[in-house]
């Protein structure tokens, strides 16, 4: 009895997280402009959807932004989190911290500061300061998601191939990108995703013209219901589903290797804590 | 290895994010004169207008209720996922944090459909002869808004700190003659503190700082402080004020910070996320 009734309490609590995303599906079918009554199966929205030329234009912008500042930050990341990973006590300390800022700051704040930042030093908001402020936002979590990997590394692994006669470089490149690669990868994923999901940074840092989708969608919400974007958030919802998907199921996979135990759930919950400065 | 690779990372950070902390800094400190700027602390007074304190009034009010609403509901669910209710647990977490993967602008806007004047309730309500509420554009909706794009991050922390709490410790609770509610206040509880606190960082500070779910679920009535931040910097084009409200803000979250930190004690690291 008391098992049930608290099964019940958690589904309860599911109706409360899952009824909205529901309601916004199933209205992107509804034949009806007036959103309470159902008006029959469509697939009009969807139809529209395509043919709006702002919102494919901003979906452009959007996958474009996100694949480029994607791969610049992991880059950028993983080079850093091996540095991080050598350096020693205060420098060590003072790089994590500066790290852990955007993570920790409101996502509003730096939003402001960036957009001060660019149009102090003159750069014309748009594409560029767009594509600057995303990277720099994905950095860290790149940084927190390949660090584990080479806290699990053999450090001997490095000094193996040195022994051998390889230079730095060509150790770095043949022994420890391969074994630190699923990290890499993550943050990739989580580089990109994150990118795409991104609102309040993009807001202030990009310019006339330039629009992402979460902005676009933002600008068509702020005018009320509109059923073209219930039939978006399927799609994106379906598609952000999928990637989460894909990323689960590799980190299953690195479990079950039994290397990493809780480094799979970690980077997960790193990943979700970028949401909360998000709204 | 070397340590060289950091380079264009430092070089990154410097320019990307020290430096713009530091424009933000000074915006906030200087007002402009004729001829350049001077430091003045002008920017702060104009915080301490009362239609300003009343906005940081109201931030902080909504934000503090929509934070205790979230303990209240995922206080009880983290203890349920945590104990022997469901087999799978882990796909039961993973339920929790799929809604999060969402655009949060998109979840924000699915309450309009419902909530709004022809929504999904007022349909419902009118279907059982009942009268239309007016929930849209209210600090309801706002704070409904809030819990619902947020209180995945108060369950999760709180699960993860009781799912290690040792079995053995409330075993012997129980064994050393407590009854179920003291077995709750004196030792479950207290050892799941460090959850509680970084959910409830976890909550309040995102929802201190919200402009969106105010702007959209609250209708523009509602300003909230990210609503005074976003209208400096994109309407009325006074930096300095926008930056001090942003200085405002970060004390702000550094103090509740530091008195959280003051409550998790030891135990640091549990909770790190």
């Amino acid at each position: 009895m008391v098992r049930f009734l608290k099964r019940s309490y958690i589904y309860l609590v599911f109706v409360f997280l899952y009824m909205p995303i529901a309601v916004l599906m199933v209205y992107s079918f509804n034949d009806s402009r007036s959103r309470g009554m159902w008006g029959g199966f469509t697939l009009r929205w969807y139809v529209e959807l395509f043919q709006d030329r702002t919102i494919m234009s901003s979906l452009y912008s959007t996958l474009f932004i996100g694949v480029v500042s994607a791969i610049i930050a992991t880059v950028i990341g993983t080079l850093a989190a091996i540095g991080i990973h050598n350096s020693r006590g205060i420098q060590k300390k003072l790089i994590m911290n500066v790290t852990y800022l955007p993570v920790l700051n409101p996502e509003i704040v730096t939003a402001i500061s960036l957009m001060i930042l660019f149009v102090f030093a003159k750069v014309r908001l748009g594409y560029l300061t767009l594509l600057l402020a995303h990277i720099t936002f994905n950095i860290p979590y790149v940084i927190l998601s390949v660090l584990p990997k080479l806290r699990q590394l053999n450090k001997h692994l490095y000094e193996a191939a040195l022994d051998l006669g390889c230079t730095p470089a060509r150790a770095l490149w043949k022994v420890i990108i391969p074994e630190i690669m699923p990290g890499i990868i993550t943050g990739l994923l989580l580089a990109f995703t994150l990118s795409i999901d991104d609102f309040v940074i993009s807001f202030f840092t990009t310019g006339s013209g330039v629009s992402t989708l979460s902005i676009t969608i933002y600008s068509m919400a702020r005018r009320g219901i509109n059923p073209k974007i219930n039939a978006l958030s399927t799609i994106m919802f379906t598609f952000v589903l999928l990637l989460l998907i894909i990323v689960n199921i590799r980190q299953a996979r690195e479990q079950r290797k039994g290397r990493n135990g809780r480094n799979g759930q970690k980077s997960h919950f790193d990943s979700l804590r970028s949401r909360f400065s998000g709204a | 290895m070397k340590r060289s690779t950091l380079f264009p990372y430092v070089v990154w950070m410097a320019l990307f994010i020290i430096v713009p902390m530091v424009l933000v800094l000074y915006y906030a400190f200087t007002v402009p004169t004729e001829s350049g700027a001077t430091w003045s602390l002008e920017n702060f007074a104009r915080f301490f207008e009362p239609i300003y304190l009343r906005v940081l009034w109201r931030s902080l009010r909504l934000a503090v209720i929509s934070t205790v609403i979230c303990l209240v509901i995922g206080y009880p669910a983290a203890m349920v996922m945590s104990g022997n209710a469901f087999e799978q647990k882990h796909v039961i977490l993973l339920l929790f944090v799929v809604p999060m993967w969402m655009n949060f602008l998109l979840r924000t806007y699915a309450w309009l459909t419902i909530l709004e004047r022809n929504g999904v309730i007022n349909v419902v309500l009118n279907s059982l002869n009942l009268p239309s509420l007016n929930i849209l554009y209210t600090e309801g909706a706002v704070v409904l808004g809030m819990v619902y794009n947020f209180l995945p991050f108060m369950v999760l922390p709180i699960y993860s700190v009781l799912s290690k709490i040792d079995r053995g410790v409330v075993e012997a609770a129980g064994d050393l003659g407590a009854n179920a509610f003291q077995v709750f206040a004196k030792v479950i509880f207290p050892l799941s503190l460090p959850g509680v606190v970084s959910g409830v960082t976890m909550v309040f500070m995102p929802a201190l700082t919200t402009f969106v779910i105010s702007r959209l679920l609250g209708g523009g009535q509602f300003t909230l402080i990210g609503n005074l931040i976003e209208q400096q910097f994109l309407v009325v084009g006074d930096w300095g004020f926008g930056s001090s409200i942003s200085v405002v803000m970060i004390v702000l979250i550094l103090l509740s910070m530091a008195i959280m930190s003051f409550f998790e004690g030891e135990e640091k690291d549990v909770a790190l996320w």
